[in-house]
């Protein structure tokens, strides 16, 4: 089937349609050379591909294919000012020296383009959909939010972008995930997400593709999309479709790098087809009615740790499979928590608002409508970090960044900040996060630092609360 | 990239399941741009920040400190796409993972290294967790495609044929595409701009970026 797929014969799925446009030559043993589009650089995964690519002697393929910014080290304070000497400022300098050299747009952290790669793809029109994306980052999942067949790769994989503009790769299979009902008061997409992985587990979509469809999905707004498609890397699939409708094309049209005039109306024609077909076969068919979720939050050190907050801590000595009960066991040693407490009577000490999940100008104007005319906790520290520049410039044009300060939050510069911790912004020993981030691993946001995922409303609340709480419970 | 054909040694067990590229390699380290000597973060907090009274990490402990395999629970290496998680087992001197699944991009980044992670069913994957929690050696044979335990047992486990190819030759794969499909690439890529040329910026759209200026560099 997958062969008679591949011909273009029969019904075809959206992540079909888009793999067989790409397809450079099939080899014998079933996989495809790829051809790539799109490739985002960060200052991360890009060093020792650059340096790879000058050990070889080799140009830069296609300079015009790639954008370079740095998002992960960049600290989101004082950006006007040099960066202090050490391993990120040396890190960001060299992304900086690689574009120059290899004659690809770098845009600065003080640039009012700059942001996180996920973020800034779609806002700048660079993303679009049928195109192949790539980015040595995991989260290249969210762009498959615009219809783009969009991955994270590693970063020798990021060197063969660099200097084939392709990659050897085999299809995958395929899953769908239709999610039906309308989401009730207080519960977001970030919800939907957390108790969807919840359900399928962090290798739910392991081997497979996942396109989201249903009514549900069509009535999200792109920056819900984008939420949505995100978080499928955290339930093992490193591709997420949605296929593009009005909305995409709205959201899109005049954005600098999409096309313009008759190359637009060209693409607009093209990706009419990029919706799977209705008799397109999926090897795996999940159904999801959101209507009666509550908003979630994580207990664990696992993106499948979630339960509703109105739940409690589970208890390991009720898991039959000893490799999980060990793993829930570590996990509540890790965490500090006790079984059987309740979710909501979990102190916290610090809130994250931001990330490649949660920071679009959407995020922070739901979050800044809870905590409008409310004040953070005393010894809550709260900071907010717009997913990019022009998030934040559009956030202060509504007044959002007075909403925050004046409940408590610091208002900072954009970056990937405490999502990763690989600034100054981090966890310290044994502190206690809400975060609107999409990894709760040990140490995600600091050495001996402790993350509970949840949407921006309900980390805007457990910051009112000093604890997690019920966003319910403060509309 | 050093060839992989056969490898004898003890295997050091580490039964967890999930465990994320954060734990294999902490993010703080990432900040370093060089990819030798990654080894001496492997595992940071796993090996350095022991509960008091804790024996040491699994690799730290004789004979396992030796080992060149790795035996993990299911999920190993999900999350973050950071290859340097695969440079730091490299560097230490793991050549060999095997776990009942792993996370799609280190798998991926395995092969890029010369690391050939075999996947195995639950009862199989058993079986060699007990051979090296009793630290008996194994016999990776990648051209017979099968794990030799002490005892003289074998148990198969499958490969990607050129994924298996490439490890065993030590190939490189940009090299290669550019020695073979070098063609394929510049007729697939004159194709596609004829027929959907939006996918290429340009020049008018890349404009967008000239008034781009640098920050200063003081790093």
């Amino acid at each position: 089937m997958q062969t008679e797929l591949a011909m273009g014969q029969g019904a075809g799925t959206l992540y079909d349609k888009i793999w067989d446009s790409h397809v450079v030559r099939s080899y014998a043993d079933g996989t495809d050379l790829l051809y790539i589009d799109r490739h985002l650089v960060q200052e991360v995964s890009s060093p020792q591909a650059f340096a790879g690519l000058q050990a070889r002697g080799l140009p830069l393929r296609r300079p015009d294919a790639h954008l370079a910014v740095a998002d992960h080290a960049v600290p989101t304070l004082h950006r006007d000012r040099p960066l202090r000497e050490g391993l990120a400022a040396r890190q960001v300098a060299r992304l900086q020296q690689n574009a120059r050299h290899f004659g690809i747009p770098y845009i600065p952290m003080h640039d009012r383009r700059h942001g996180i790669v996920h973020v800034i793809g779609p806002e700048l029109g660079f993303t679009l959909p049928g195109a192949t994306l790539v980015c040595g980052d995991s989260h290249t999942c969210t762009h498959g939010a615009f219809g783009a067949l969009a991955f994270g790769i590693g970063a020798s994989e990021c060197e063969s972008v660099f200097a084939t503009q392709t990659l050897r790769q085999r299809r995958q299979k395929r899953m769908r995930i239709r999610l039906t009902g309308s989401l009730p008061r207080g519960v977001t997409v970030k919800d939907v997400v957390l108790a969807l992985i919840a359900r399928i587990g962090i290798a739910g979509g392991a081997g497979h593709t996942i396109e989201y469809a249903g009514p549900a999905v069509e009535a999200l707004s792109m920056e819900g999309r984008m939420t949505l498609c995100n978080m499928a890397i955290e339930a093992g699939s490193r591709v997420a479709l949605i296929a593009p409708d009005e909305r995409t094309l709205d959201w899109l049209r005049g954005r600098p790098l999409a096309p313009q005039g008759d190359r637009w109306a060209a693409a607009v024609a093209d990706w009419r087809r990029l919706r799977s077909d209705p008799d397109a076969a999926f090897d795996r068919e999940v159904d999801m009615d959101i209507s009666d979720l509550a908003p979630q939050v994580s207990w664990g050190t696992t993106p499948e740790d979630c339960a509703p907050v109105t739940g409690h801590v589970p208890d390991p000595a009720a898991v039959s499979d000893p490799v999980r009960r060990r793993r829930m066991e570590q996990s509540l040693a890790y965490m500090g928590l006790v079984p059987g407490t309740p979710l909501r009577d979990i102190r916290i000490d610090r809130v994250f608002i931001g990330s490649c999940t949660n920071a679009r100008l959407e995020d922070l104007r739901r979050a800044a409508q809870v905590v409008r005319g409310r004040r953070a906790a005393p010894h809550v520290r709260a900071i907010v970090v717009p997913g990019s520049a022009a998030v934040r410039l559009a956030a202060e044009a509504e007044g959002i960044d007075h909403v925050f300060r004046e409940a408590g939050f610091e208002w900072r510069d954009s970056g990937c900040s405490m999502c990763v911790a690989m600034n100054d912004d981090r966890l310290a020993e044994g502190e206690r996060c809400a975060s609107t981030s999409n990894r709760n691993f040990e140490g995600r946001q600091g050495k001996g630092g402790r993350t509970h995922l949840m949407s921006p409303e309900m980390a805007a609340a457990a910051a009112l609360a000093g604890r997690l709480t019920d966003v319910r419970d403060w509309a | 990239m050093e060839p992989f054909v056969t490898l004898e040694s003890v295997a050091a067990p580490l039964p967890e399941a999930g465990i994320d590229t954060d734990v294999i390699f902490p993010a703080r380290f990432l900040l370093l741009l060089d990819r030798a000597g990654l080894g001496r973060h492997l595992f940071h907090e796993r090996r350095h920040a022991r509960p008091p009274g804790s024996p040491p990490f699994v690799l730290d402990r004789p004979p396992h400190d030796r080992a060149r395999i790795l035996v993990t629970g299911p999920d190993f290496g999900i999350g973050s796409s950071r290859e340097q998680a695969v440079w730091a087992l490299a560097d230490f001197g793991i050549r060999c993972i095997i776990a009942p699944s792993f996370g799609e991009i280190f798998h991926a980044n395995c092969f890029r290294n010369g690391l050939l992670p075999v996947t195995l069913p639950p009862a199989d994957h058993a079986r060699i967790l007990a051979e090296a929690e009793a630290a008996r050696p194994l016999v990776v044979d990648l051209p017979a495609q099968t794990i030799r335990l002490a005892g003289g047992e074998r148990i198969g486990f499958a490969i990607e044929p050129h994924r298996r190819q490439a490890l065993l030759e030590g190939l490189d794969e940009i090299a290669l595409l550019l020695r073979e499909d070098a063609d394929a690439i510049g007729a697939f890529e004159a194709r596609q701009r004829a027929q959907r040329p939006w996918l290429f910026l340009t020049r008018e759209q890349l404009s967008h970026f000239d008034d781009l200026t640098e920050t200063p560099a003081n790093g």
